[in-house]
C-alpha cells in the first residue's frame, strides 16, 4: 500500500513526534491560530514510540530554540526540522528550559499572578514527570494543571 | 553565606542552614535589648492588607525598641487598593516613604511580587496560605533557646497538618537540621503530598501517625496547632475531627521530662490551660520571641547588624 503523502513545504518548520492529544496545544503555544501562511496539521498518525502522534508543518516561519523549548511543555519528544528550499537546514530538539515566562498560568486561583496583572513565571523542577513550581506562590504543578496563557 | 543588608525575607526556603543559624544568633543578642539610637532615622512601613494584630504589634515593638519609626495601615479598605491600584504601584509608592516594608496580604505570591517591585527590603508578614517566614524564625528560635540546639531533635507536629502553614514551613526548615519528625493528625488533615515528597527527597526520617499518647514519649519537641473550623467546607467534617487531641496533664504523664511544647496561638481546646505553668510549656515565650527575632531581622536587612 502506498503511504499517505503529506505535502512537503518549501520554507518553514516541521514539528514531529507530538503526542496526538497535544497537537492542538502546540498550535496554541506557537499562537499559530494567528499565522496567515499555510499550516498542515495531522493527528492520529501511527508511531512506534508514542502509539499515535501528531505532526504540524508551518510554512513561512522558522522556529527558534526558545519556541522549541516551549513546545517541550506539551511534547517532550518533539523534533523540529527547519526547512529551506525543501531541504532540512537545521534540526532542533525540544528541551524544557529552567524557567517558563508567560507560557502557562499558575493553577492556584489565589495566586497573585491570577489576581493582579502579573506575568506568570514557572520554574521547571523536573521534565519527566513534569513538575513546575510557581515562582510567586510556590505551589507545585503537574501536566494536568497547565493552562496556556 | 549571602550578606543580609538589603535582603528580602520572603520564604524560609530562601535561607541556608548557616543563614538561619545566623539569624537565631543575632536574635539572641536582641533579647531584652533596648537601643534608641540603633535604628534612629529609619522608617518601617507596615502594609497590612489583611489584619494580623500580633504580627504587626511585634514588628512595631521591635522597631520602637531600636529607636526607629513606623508608618502604615491595617485596613486595606482605607487605601487606594480598594480603588483598583495594583500591588506593584502601591509598593513603588510606599518605598518612597520608608526604608523597609513589612507586608501582610491575602494572596499567595504577593510578597515575592512586592520584592520584585521594591528596591528596599520587603519582609513577608504572611502571604495567603503560602509563607510567614518571621513566624518560622521565631518558632526555630524558641526551639533553639529552650532545647539549647536545633540539631537532630525528635519533633512532633500535632493537629491540622494539612492547612497549617506554620507546620509546613517549620518542617521544611527543620529538615536542614536532621530532625526526625512525627506527624500526628487525623487522616483528613495529613501533611500535603508536596511537603512529604520534599522530606523524602531530603532523606528525612518521618512518621505519619494518628496516636498522640503512643507517640508523645519519643518526642523532644511537640508543635501543637489549632484545627480551624473555617478551613472545612463541610461542618460535619469539622465535627468529626475537632477535639480529637488534647494536650493536658494526663498526656504529660507519658512524656520525657525535657519535652518542650510550642503552639503558634491562639488556641482553642487542644491545649489545656492547666499545663501553662509546667516546665514543658514554652508557647508564651514563643509569642514573646517574636520581638527579638523581628528586631534581629530588621537590624540585619537595614545593615546595622552584621
Ligand atoms: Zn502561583
Amino acid at each position: 500500500m502506498k503511504e499517505l503523502k503529506v505535502t512537503a513545504i518549501e520554507n518553514g518548520s516541521v514539528i514531529d513526534h507530538i503526542p496526538t492529544d497535544n497537537t492542538f496545544n502546540v498550535i496554541g503555544i506557537l499562537k499559530l491560530d494567528r499565522h496567515d501562511d499555510t499550516i498542515l496539521i495531522a493527528t492520529n498518525l501511527p508511531s512506534k514510540k508514542l502509539g499515535k502522534k501528531g505532526i504540524v508543518k508551518v510554512s513561512g516561519r522558522q522556529l527558534t530554540k526558545d519556541e522549541a523549548n516551549k513546545i517541550a511543555l506539551v511534547a517532550p519528544d518533539a523534533t523540529i526540522n527547519i526547512i529551506k528550499d525543501f531541504e532540512i537546514v537545521e534540526k532542533l530538539k525540544a528541551s524544557l528550559p529552567k524557567q517558563l515566562v508567560n507560557v502557562s498560568k499558575c493553577f492556584n486561583p489565589n495566586c497573585i499572578t491570577n489576581r493582579d496583572s502579573v506575568v506568570p513565571k514557572l520554574c521547571v523542577e523536573s521534565a519527566r514527570p513534569l513538575r513546575l513550581r510557581c515562582e510567586y506562590c510556590e505551589r507545585s504543578m503537574t501536566q494536568k494543571d497547565i493552562q496556556l496563557v | 553565606m549571602k550578606g543580609f543588608k538589603g535582603r528580602d525575607i520572603i520564604s524560609i526556603s530562601d535561607f541556608s542552614k548557616q543563614e538561619i543559624l545566623h539569624v537565631l544568633d543575632t536574635a539572641k543578642n536582641f533579647e531584652n535589648y533596648r537601643n534608641p539610637s540603633l535604628l534612629k532615622d529609619k522608617m518601617l512601613a507596615t502594609l497590612f492588607f489583611e489584619p494580623s494584630t500580633r504580627t504587626r504589634m511585634s514588628f512595631e515593638a521591635a522597631m520602637h525598641f531600636l529607636g526607629g519609626r513606623v508608618i502604615g495601615f491595617s485596613d486595606a479598605r482605607l487605601t487606594s487598593i480598594s480603588k483598583g491600584e495594583s500591588l506593584w504601584d502601591s509598593i513603588r509608592i510606599v518605598e518612597g516613604y520608608s526604608d523597609v516594608i513589612v507586608m501582610r496580604h491575602p494572596f499567595e505570591g504577593s510578597a515575592r511580587l512586592a520584592a520584585e517591585a521594591a528596591n528596599i527590603p520587603i519582609i513577608n508578614g504572611g502571604d495567603g496560605a503560602n509563607q510567614h517566614p518571621t513566624q518560622t524564625f521565631l518558632d526555630l528560635f524558641t526551639i533553639y533557646k529552650s532545647k539549647g540546639t536545633i540539631d537532630k531533635l525528635k519533633v512532633g507536629f500535632l493537629g491540622d497538618l494539612k492547612y497549617g502553614r506554620t507546620v509546613h514551613s517549620l518542617a521544611r526548615a527543620l529538615s536542614l537540621f536532621g530532625a526526625e519528625m512525627y506527624f500526628i493528625s487525623p487522616a483528613e488533615l495529613r501533611m500535603p503530598s508536596d511537603d512529604i515528597e520534599h522530606l523524602k527527597k531530603e532523606g528525612i526520617v518521618f512518621h505519619e501517625v494518628e496516636d498522640l499518647i503512643g507517640t508523645c514519649p519519643k518526642l523532644d519537641v511537640l508543635y501543637t496547632t489549632r484545627i480551624q473550623k473555617e478551613r472545612f467546607p463541610d461542618a460535619a467534617d469539622y465535627e468529626k475531627v475537632k477535639g480529637v487531641y488534647r494536650v493536658d496533664n494526663s498526656m504529660l504523664k507519658h512524656v520525657k521530662p525535657e519535652l518542650k511544647i510550642l503552639h503558634p496561638l491562639p488556641r482553642v481546646d487542644e491545649l489545656s490551660p492547666e499545663i501553662d505553668n509546667s516546665p514543658h510549656a514554652v508557647y508564651f515565650e514563643q509569642a514573646a520571641n517574636g520581638v527579638p527575632v523581628r528586631a534581629a531581622l530588621l537590624a540585619l536587612v537595614l545593615g546595622v547588624a552584621e
